[in-house]
């Protein structure tokens, strides 16, 4: 590893992405959001910093993290550089009228205060480029039912880190059918003590292992739902 | 050395022990619904409680753990009984200790602490000291209540295994540890299964036992007791596996495991220099029963590879624990 001290400003457009991405992994806050400032200032458009830098740089994060090279900790330490050079972009981007890939409600189910993997799933899925709607902690099935009727998310994403309240994920997706709305989002599920088998049994579209995977599968069902749409 | 404790008497007398099954899961069976706190229960249905403790020391257990894994203020906030930590965990630790009381031979109550769900600094909000201070005030109640031993299980943060380790000290407890390695082979903090010795070694007298609890199936429980047994073949080991993976019958979740199964993985597990053996998510009495009777019976044989393991008890869920790869990518200068 060299010492030598890199000048994020005297770095062409291709060296200081790079340099962000590799920033973004060792999770340094003050260096994302300084790269961010100086693309924006050599006059790129928010989208692109957002994509190119920031989407890109935590896409390789993500995928170490599923490979079990990265656990939580350094996860963490990388959104969180992430969300800071988000909230530089958030506001530019809404001037801009920048695309969005979808929108998410995510929440941990009722009786359950672990939010660790829902957080991240939640800022991977920011960083990815969609809206997320985050419910917290111990979710009853009506704050569900109400968060999705007035948010309208292409995705509802439910979080369980206990096997005493993952089956609470049934109660939830089993309302949903009661109400008729269950086909109109998309349901993500994920949590340590779940697995593939058991998403499909709470009637869930995806089971995700983890952070990377629910990207992943948000935006292959999303693609999926609107080519099956526009077929329609 | 160790402090002498009724675990380690129990221990030398006996060479293996048979700890207890699922807390939760077999109390959903007796009618507790999802996300209500299985802690509660210590007030509103005591006798199911006891019959929970009962039934396990009746298939055969010789260590007991109480039902006190949410039992600290973090997370008895959720239900508004945060102001009643010391109280819940007493009455936890009453309620088993009378079983094991009563017990024709000698049962050992350990004290279930489990995470607080709270990430340390600089990932979260809690401080080291608040952290100690929130497991101290539970385990106090464990301690009045009568525990032998505390019991932190399910953990994945090293700092956060500290914390609780230095709590039962300054209760005046001996302690045991175990890891929940359900990412990738390790905790999802990153902790590796062979690393799970040194954790604490540095905080009382070190921990009487480490080990594995929950994580994914029995097949991943017994190549990270490999992993344990295998950096230190003298550490006193517990594997506490779940029993099976979980599967949804009609209304109701089932675990995979049979208790021929895992009376084979309490079998492996001997082989395997595991020194106490129990069933964590799905390990019901009749799977303890049969666990029971395998832990008597078995002569210690060859210690198993993964491969017989795999063979004997089914495909892994996750990978094996791997050395922690540097970042294979081409990188520049590091920094910060």
């Amino acid at each position: 590893m060299s010492d030598e001290e890199i000048i994020l400003s005297e770095l062409s457009d291709d060296e200081l992405v790079q340099q962000m991405h590799d920033d973004l992994y060792d999770g340094l806050k003050e260096e994302i959001e300084e790269g961010t400032n100086i693309l924006l200032e050599r006059g790129w458009t928010p989208y692109d910093v957002l994509t190119q830098a920031l989407v890109e740089g935590m896409r390789i994060v993500g995928e170490d993290f599923r490979d079990g090279i990265l656990f939580v900790p350094e996860v963490l330490m990388s959104a969180n550089a992430m969300k800071a050079g988000m909230f530089i972009l958030r506001p530019l981007l809404v001037e801009t009228g920048a695309p969005k890939l979808g929108k998410m409600v995510i929440g941990t189910v009722k009786g359950d205060i672990h939010d660790i993997g829902k957080n991240l799933v939640g800022m991977m899925m920011e960083g990815a480029g969609f809206d997320v709607i985050d419910l917290g902690i111990n979710n009853p099935v009506e704050k569900y039912i109400e968060a999705i009727e007035r948010e309208q998310p292409d995705i509802l994403g439910m979080s369980a880190l206990l096997t005493t309240t993952m089956p609470y994920m049934k109660v939830v997706i089993d309302t949903m059918k009661e109400k008729g709305i269950r086909d109109d989002f998309i349901v993500l599920v994920g949590g340590a003590p779940l697995n593939e088998e058991f998403g499909k049994a709470v009637g869930a579209d995806a089971y995700c292992r983890d952070a990377a995977v629910a990207v992943e599968t948000a935006k292959e069902l999303i693609k999926r739902r609107h080519n099956s749409r526009a077929e329609a | 050395m160790s402090v002498s404790n009724p675990l380690a008497d129990l221990l030398a007398e006996k060479g293996v022990l048979l700890a207890d099954g699922a807390t939760g899961t077999n109390l959903f069976a007796m009618g507790l619904e999802s996300g209500e706190a299985p802690e509660l229960w210590l007030e509103t249905a005591p006798e199911k409680i006891t019959k929970l403790h009962q039934d396990f020391v009746d298939a055969g257990s010789d260590i007991i753990l109480t039902n006190s894994f949410g039992g600290t203020r973090n997370r008895l906030k959720l239900h508004q009984a945060d102001d009643r930590v010391f109280a819940l965990n007493k009455k936890a630790a009453e309620i088993a200790r009378a079983v094991a009381d009563k017990a024709p031979r000698k049962v050992i109550v350990g004290g279930s602490v489990g995470p607080t769900g709270d990430l340390l600094v600089p990932l979260g909000a809690m401080t080291y000291e608040d952290a100690v201070a929130s497991f101290v005030e539970q385990i106090e109640g464990l301690k009045a209540g009568g525990v032998d031993v505390a019991w932190i299980e399910t953990m994945s943060a090293r700092d956060e295994i500290r914390a609780a380790a230095e709590a039962a000290v300054r209760c005046g407890l001996p302690y045991v540890y175990t890891g929940s390695f359900d990412t990738a082979g390790k905790t999802m903090m990153g902790v590796h299964p062979r690393d799970i010795h040194s954790i604490a070694s540095d905080i009382g007298d070190g921990p009487f036992a480490v080990g594995a609890n929950c994580g994914v199936g029995a097949s991943d429980i017994l190549s990270s007791l490999l992993d344990m047994t295998a950096a230190d073949p003298e550490a006193i080991v517990v594997v506490k596996g779940n029993c099976g993976i979980p599967e949804f019958k009609g209304a109701e979740i089932h675990y995979s495991g049979t208790p021929p199964l895992m009376a084979d993985y309490a079998r492996l597990a001997i082989d395997g220099g595991a020194r106490i053996i129990g069933g964590c998510c799905g390990t019901s009495c009749n799977h303890l029963a049969a666990m029971r009777e395998a832990v008597d019976n078995h002569i210690k044989a060859q210690r198993p590879t993964v491969e017989t393991i795999v063979e004997r008890i089914g495909p892994m869920r996750n990978t094996v624990a791997t050395d922690s790869p540097a970042p294979t990518r081409e990188r520049r200068g590091r920094r910060g």
